[in-house]
């Protein structure tokens, strides 16, 4: 699962969400929630508290001089994972 | 009565600060019906296969093919299905005050979208199409615009296309955002017959699943201007005094007293707390260029940053 959150704190609200299951249980893809715009977690922090890992986080990047004010891909991304069994 | 409805300010300021403006129903059922009859428009059982179809209508439809950079005015035969729609009050005028009165073709493609059956004879299930920016890393201040012209209706279990508002001035590679999934506050589009779509160049979208038993339409032209961006659209709403600051932050019940300020500084429910600001900056600058005036500023964002006394 990967959480895009509104600042570098993991108690931000998250702003997008994508989901990668290896099990195979379900498949997941681009735009599947529709229109709602509920996350499957209130923040990160919602995340831990449900049993999730956090694996990766977003590095804080200085400006490059003249590209400060240039906006792009989404800045606070953090990767977690659950293990469970393979699905048959 | 002039043949073309022009955009109004407000409009304007939307497209500068969410990359799209949306038209219901704006095109009449009698040319909808023409349009699909001149690409061939069949049952889904009619259909052998999405390469088979495709062929069909490259070879056979009413469709042309329009060199890039053609005038649009000479892109479309005069009475087709498209020359007339691109004739509508509406349609011209939107053309018109975003990219001027003779904008250059680019291309245009029909997308056609096929109930999952088709995905599952081939052995896959059907996937939406993840987002993207179409084209490639774009940075200039100018932009092209794309219409998406919806034929017939589109409901939600036809997956229309889907799109991230406000997203249109974010610099990335094309592909390089499909590991995005939801975002919150994207769209998609469920429509009536005729509906338009306008989009700046840069807006993340890209096409949902259709889990209906029909085809899903839907036809798109990139337009590129070939004159400089200025006060092309209907500026009779644009304040006497564009440049005057509203109070901010410690402010009165009166709330929003300048609509474009307002629109201007309206966040969209994906916004990160820090690039959100930038990207009130960032239209602010476009809404600069589109006004001609580097002194324009909304709620005091690019002035606080460019207050360099000597």
């Amino acid at each position: 699962m990967v959480l895009y959150l509104a600042t570098s704190a993991l108690d931000s609200p998250a702003v997008g969400w994508s989901m990668y299951d290896g099990s195979g249980a379900r498949e997941y893809m681009a735009g599947d929630a529709g229109n709602a715009d509920t996350p499957p977690y209130a923040s990160g922090l919602d995340a831990l508290r449900d049993g999730w890992r956090l694996i990766q986080a977003s590095q804080l990047l200085p400006h490059p001089p003249g590209g400060e004010f240039r906006t792009d891909y989404l800045k606070y991304e953090f990767f977690f994972e659950k293990l469970v069994p393979q699905h048959e | 009565m002039s043949d073309r409805l022009l955009l109004t300010s407000a409009q304007m300021a939307s497209f500068a600060a969410r990359g799209f403006l949306r038209f219901d129903a704006a095109v009449p059922d009698q040319l909808n019906r023409a349009f699909l009859a001149q690409v061939d428009d069949v049952p889904a059982d009619a259909v052998a296969s999405i390469r088979e179809h495709y062929g069909r209508i490259m070879a056979g439809s009413a469709i042309p093919r329009i060199p890039a950079g053609t005038p649009l005015a000479q892109a479309y035969d005069t009475g087709s299905p498209i020359a007339r729609i691109l004739e509508l009050p509406v349609v011209k005028g939107a053309i018109h005050s975003l990219v001027g009165e003779d904008p250059a073709f680019d291309h245009h493609f029909l997308h056609l979208t096929y109930p999952p059956a088709f995905a599952r004879v081939e052995g896959r299930e059907p996937v939406a199409q993840p987002y993207h920016q179409d084209s490639t890393i774009d940075p200039r201040r100018a932009f092209d615009i794309q219409l998406m012209y919806f034929p017939h209706e589109v409901t939600a279990e036809m997956g229309g296309t889907r799109f991230l508002p406000g997203s249109h001035l974010r610099i990335v590679s094309e592909a390089a955002i499909a590991r995005y999934q939801n975002l919150r506050g994207q769209q998609h589009v469920v429509c009536p017959p005729g509906t338009l779509l306008v989009l700046h160049h840069g807006i993340w979208h890209g096409g949902g699943v259709n889990r209906s038993a029909r085809l899903r339409y839907m036809f798109k032209i990139r337009l590129c201007p070939t004159r400089r961006q200025r006060r092309l659209w209907d500026t009779a709403d644009l304040p006497a005094q564009p440049t005057d600051q509203r109070p901010i932050f410690w402010t009165d019940a009166r709330g929003n007293d300048d609509p474009i300020a307002a629109i201007l500084t309206r966040p969209e429910p994906w916004f990160e707390a820090d690039t959100g600001r930038l990207e009130y900056l960032n239209r602010i600058r476009l809404w600069r260029y589109l006004l001609g005036d580097e002194h324009f500023d909304a709620d005091y964002w690019l002035t606080r940053v460019e207050n360099e006394p000597g």
